[in-house]
């Protein structure tokens, strides 16, 4: 692991009585794809809320490159630290307004083609409506609108779950493509063991909102982690 | 009221009532209870109301028309904030906006002398306003209550790129607006040729001269137009806030729970 890009201190999550996070701690290194997976309803995808400040903590800290993120303005934050979702979610009425989303709130514009274009897409389709094109390449679309702020963090949220197969490992090819390339720090909330053997670097198990460990993902997939670990990956939790 | 006529002729318009009920028994649309509640709810309010108009017109005093259209605010804002229920803060937000739209554009028409400050023209009208705004709160609230959990993808998104809650629920404010005021702007653009209004038909039928009646519609629809937006807009602007922290965070809890 390189030095820390992201470290989680202790952070705990309720919402009207129920505790969703229950003190989870983990450190994220610079430049790697970092996994978080766990049966559904574990506190995946709020424990990555957390880190863009999306879900404001109920107590523990967060803290991106060393400074703790409850004291940065969280706009300025959500510029450093990107996000992709389930779906993809695009605005306006082409691909370039889509692309451009989050630089025309600054005022800002960019070149959309070699946008398009890291993210694998043909240049060309700046112009078209992004609802014509296929979930996987509207997806790709997405991610191209988070490069273009130019993070140095990328949170992703079951970025594949809506997508065939084939898109599917198109888009994971990507992840790892942008996180060698680009040397982007990636965290990825997924469900899909294969995925996260594929591509994570390592993983980090939640259940029932507390962290059972993180592991590199040679350790994650030995047997080497303990009861609660191997009986997730044999599905059984 | 006491005209023994007009009690005999809303008698007879409720065999009007009759046939309805008669179709909704045989459809078996279950809305009997509720025709016969409106029925008697809308008689008894009307000759209360009746009742009432006819004491303060007689008052001679401005300070009890305030007082009544002051009461008619807060019905409809208990009401709409009925309709906006689990939005916080629905009632005074409702009270906010349907008393500017009120007190605005009854205050422009005053002030331009385009009405005389008399219970006469300021009850009815501001009747109209009120009832007006009041279905123009309701719509904006329930709609952007139910659009920020349908559409909470693209609000998260949306602030995930760096946008302001503003930013962020700008299209469900616009989708939100649009919906409570394109019913009224349908009907000013048609009216006229398709129907004729309530105020200015029951003026003809009255026996007051058509150019006159034209002339009251007109100041009447001008006036709902600009309180209907001033009512939108206001609940627009004041209620979104209650659906994001300080830090543009969504309130509704976390896609876990």
């Amino acid at each position: 692991m390189g030095p820390v890009k992201v470290r989680i201190s202790d952070v705990c999550y309720a919402v009207e009585g129920v505790e969703i996070l229950k003190g989870v701690s983990a450190t994220v290194g610079e430049g790697e794809v970092f996994s978080i997976v766990g049966p559904s309803g574990a506190g995946k995808s709020t424990l990555l809320r957390t880190i863009n400040r999306l879900v404001e903590p109920t107590s523990g800290e967060i803290f991106l490159d060393g400074a703790p993120t409850g004291e940065m303005n969280p706009l300025e934050l959500r510029r450093r630290v990107g996000m992709v979702f389930q779906l993809p979610a695009l605005f306006g009425e082409t691909v370039a307004d889509a692309v451009l989303y989050g630089l025309r709130l600054m005022n800002r514009s960019a070149d959309t083609g070699p946008l398009l274009e890291s993210v694998g897409l043909d240049a060309a389709l700046a112009g078209r409506n992004p609802q014509s094109l296929s979930v996987g390449q509207q997806q790709r679309v997405a991610i191209a609108r988070s490069l273009a702020l130019e993070p140095e963090v990328l949170l992703m949220d079951e970025p594949t779950s809506a997508l065939d197969l084939a898109a599917r490992q198109r888009i994971e090819d990507l992840i790892g493509d942008l996180s060698t390339r680009l040397n982007l720090t990636i965290v990825l909330v997924s469900h899909v063991l294969d995925q996260v053997e594929r591509i994570a670097n390592r993983v980090l198990l939640l259940l029932e909102g507390r962290s059972e460990g993180a592991w590199s993902k040679e350790e994650f997939f030995s047997d080497k982690t303990g009861e609660r670990a191997r009986r997730f990956i044999a599905g059984e939790l | 009221m006491q005209d023994f006529g007009t009690v005999t002729s809303a008698l007879l318009a409720l065999s009007l009532v009759a046939g309805a009920v008669a179709i909704s028994r045989y459809q078996r649309l279950d809305l009997e209870r509720d025709i016969a509640v409106a029925v008697v709810r809308s008689f008894v309010q009307l000759a209360a109301v009746g009742y009432v108009i006819d004491i303060i017109v007689g008052l001679e005093n401005l300070l009890y028309v305030v007082l009544l259209l002051a009461g008619m605010v807060a019905f409809a804002s208990w009401t709409s904030a009925g309709r906006g229920e689990g939005v916080l803060r629905a009632f005074p937000v409702s009270a906010i906006a349907i008393g500017v739209a009120a007190a605005s554009t009854l205050g422009i028409l005053l002030a331009l002398q385009i009405i005389p400050p008399t219970a006469q023209y300021l009850i009815p009208l501001g009747g109209m306003v009120v009832g007006n705004s009041m279905n123009a709160a309701s719509l904006t609230l329930a709609r952007i209550r139910d659009d920020v959990k349908a559409r909470r993808l693209e609000i998260e998104a949306s602030l995930a790129l760096g946008a302001t809650s503003r930013q962020a629920i700008s299209p469900v404010l616009k989708a939100a607006l649009q919906n409570a005021m394109t019913p009224l702007i349908d009907a000013t653009k048609t009216t006229g040729i398709i129907f004729l209004p309530g105020a200015m038909a029951g003026m003809i039928i009255g026996g007051a001269d058509p150019l006159e009646a034209v002339r009251l519609q007109i100041v009447v629809l001008y006036m709902l137009l600009g309180s209907v937006s001033v009512a939108a807009i206001l609940v627009g602007l004041l209620s979104y806030r209650s659906f994001f922290t300080p830090r543009h965070q969504l309130r509704i809890a976390s896609p876990e729970s």
